[in-house]
């Protein structure tokens, strides 16, 4: 059952990492920025509720801020550059955010501990939740709450203006210049939200795993984070948790008992799997489709 | 209203645009024509702000725009259009207008207002739109996925969906039928009635001839002739422009 559990811990933190993606892509931009915002939510999340004994809640509000921050700041210079530059901008982004952790040292004597960050080694002893008797359930269920509470405002966000505006500028710049549209403010908005997705599910992650390290946060994560939201689709949130499921609890889970030849699966099964499904797994014709039979559901039960 | 003192753009040493003078007054529509490559596109860029001006300078209503950036013109008042249809393919044509309805009067509506709700107001004003480009019927359809006419029209709504004081449109004839170039004759012809000023480029010169006020002939980036349709029409360095020296026998 605890294995279940853990699945579904893991499934929801990736799930917030891939919406954190899903903002920054719905402009057309690929980040690879979004594990070093990831990393930056865990360390400071981390910092503040063992160095400085915050409670859980706030210290995820205070890396959520600290995140958003600095993505609107990687933004701003960032999101001139387009297409593979932005790529390699945002790789770059990501491994100096990884190398500070690596050199990272901040440690506070408690008692015979040493608490905090402590480079290479990473952090350790990240303890908020057995110290308080949380179960794995108990943590499990707050996670999927932040989970449900952040999908629950994209997809409002998603379907007020400011989910159409995120979408144009994705679709064409220029034309959206020529609505009246400031694509930098749009692009960096994105980056911010994006930020603060991730610095909730970094700060998540890191009481869950209660020992964080910098190779944790490498390429590897960040290329998880932009597959997410691309092989489930941008028509909507749902697409990305659709999108971690498969790879989390199918790919990667499921076939354990492949061994070494999982990774190779994995990679051969996500190709066509986006040549069946080119626009991702739920795409505005499967939004449609399933529209359509809730509301003949209901008609139905109505009638 | 709008007055191009000067413009020029030049591409490294190609003059696309040479010193041009013009002005369109307040429900004018001025009939911008020449021989293709005579730089009548990259006005619109120019005015539009896609480039910047080489020299010269561009005014609205008294202010000066020259320095202004493209999505900042669209609140000071000027629309367009593109001549290959630049829509927003996987949005719908609903979702076209409403990305659109962001600037001009609807600026001083409060922000949530504006990024969230979609007032009534703005909700019915997209609708009447939708009406007078005959695309209600398409109102959730994706934009990619409508005939080529209807992009066009779907494109001319979503400028004006803006709210301009100024439209520019890039040959939004092109490809269309003969119906269909009477009805977009008759839709330029409602902008005059609203007082929006038109300036309008086209190859197809039945339509510039019927609808314009006055027009205005480029070649190779100069003004050769500017006034009525008649006089334009009459003009022999027009003629010279588009059908080249009569050789006298």
């Amino acid at each position: 059952m605890d294995f279940y559990l853990g699945l579904a811990q893991i499934i929801g933190v990736h799930t917030l990492l891939g919406l954190s993606a899903y903002c920054v892509l719905l402009t057309g931009q690929v980040s690879l920025a979004q594990a070093g915002f990831f990393a930056i939510g865990a360390y400071v999340a981390a910092m503040l509720t063992v160095l400085a004994q915050w409670p859980l809640v706030p210290a995820l509000g205070a890396s959520a801020v600290v995140t958003g921050a600095i993505a609107c700041a990687v933004g701003f210079p960032a999101l001139r550059v387009k297409g593979l530059m932005l790529v390699v901008a945002t790789v770059a982004f990501g491994e100096a955010v990884r190398l500070f952790f690596f050199n990272f040292t901040y440690q506070v004597r408690a008692g015979n501990l040493h608490l905090g960050p402590h480079g290479a080694e990473g952090f350790r002893q990240i303890r908020y939740f057995p110290e308080r008797g949380w179960s794995t359930f108990d943590v499990m269920l707050f996670i999927w709450m932040v989970v449900a509470l952040v999908m629950a405002g994209l997809w409002w966000l998603d379907r007020s203006r400011v989910g159409a505006v995120l979408r144009a500028v994705g679709e064409d710049e220029l034309a959206a210049q020529s609505t009246g549209i400031n694509i930098t403010a749009v692009k960096v908005s994105a980056m911010t939200i994006g930020g603060v997705i991730a610095g909730i599910g970094g700060g998540i992650f890191a009481h869950y795993t209660t020992h964080i390290e910098h190779v944790q946060f490498g390429v590897v994560l960040a290329t998880f984070a932009i597959t997410y939201p691309i092989l489930g689709g941008l028509s909507n949130v749902f697409g990305t948790l659709l999108a971690v499921i498969f790879i989390q609890g199918f790919l990667i889970e499921g076939l354990r008992f492949m061994g070494d030849w999982r990774n190779l699966l994995f990679g051969g099964l996500i190709v066509p799997a986006l040549n069946i499904r080119p626009r991702g797994l739920l795409d505005a014709g499967a939004t449609r489709a399933l529209n359509r039979l809730l509301s003949s559901k209901k008609e139905r039960s109505g009638a | 209203m709008l007055d191009l003192h000067g413009v020029s753009k030049h591409f490294g040493g190609v003059r696309a645009v040479d010193g041009i003078n013009l002005t369109v007054a307040r429900g004018e529509i001025l009939g911008l024509i020449g021989p293709n490559g005579s730089g009548k596109s990259t006005m619109v860029n120019l005015i539009s702000g896609l480039f910047p001006l080489t020299s010269g300078r561009i005014v609205l209503d008294g202010t000066d725009i020259s320095n202004v950036p493209m999505h900042a013109r669209v609140t000071c008042g000027v629309a367009r259009t593109f001549q290959n249809i630049r829509l927003f393919g996987q949005l719908t044509v609903w979702q076209n207008l409403w990305v659109a309805q962001n600037s001009g009067k609807q600026r001083n509506q409060n922000f949530a207002r504006r990024w969230f709700g979609g007032s009534r107001g703005a909700r019915e004003e997209i609708e009447r739109t939708l009406e007078f480009f005959d695309l209600a019927h398409k109102c959730d359809e994706l934009a990619a996925n409508l005939a080529f006419g209807e992009q066009r029209r779907l494109e001319f709504a979503r400028a004006l969906s803006a709210k301009p004081t100024l439209l520019l449109l890039d040959e939004p004839a092109a490809g269309m039928n003969a119906e269909e170039i009477d009805q977009l004759d008759n839709r330029i012809r409602k902008m005059r009635r609203d007082g929006i000023s038109v300036v309008l480029i086209e190859h197809h010169i039945e339509l510039v001839m019927a609808v314009a006020d006055r027009i205005a002939v480029l070649n190779f980036g100069q003004k050769i002739a500017e006034g009525t349709p008649a006089a334009v029409q009459a003009d022999p360095m027009v003629r010279e422009a588009y059908l080249g020296t009569a050789k006298v026998a």
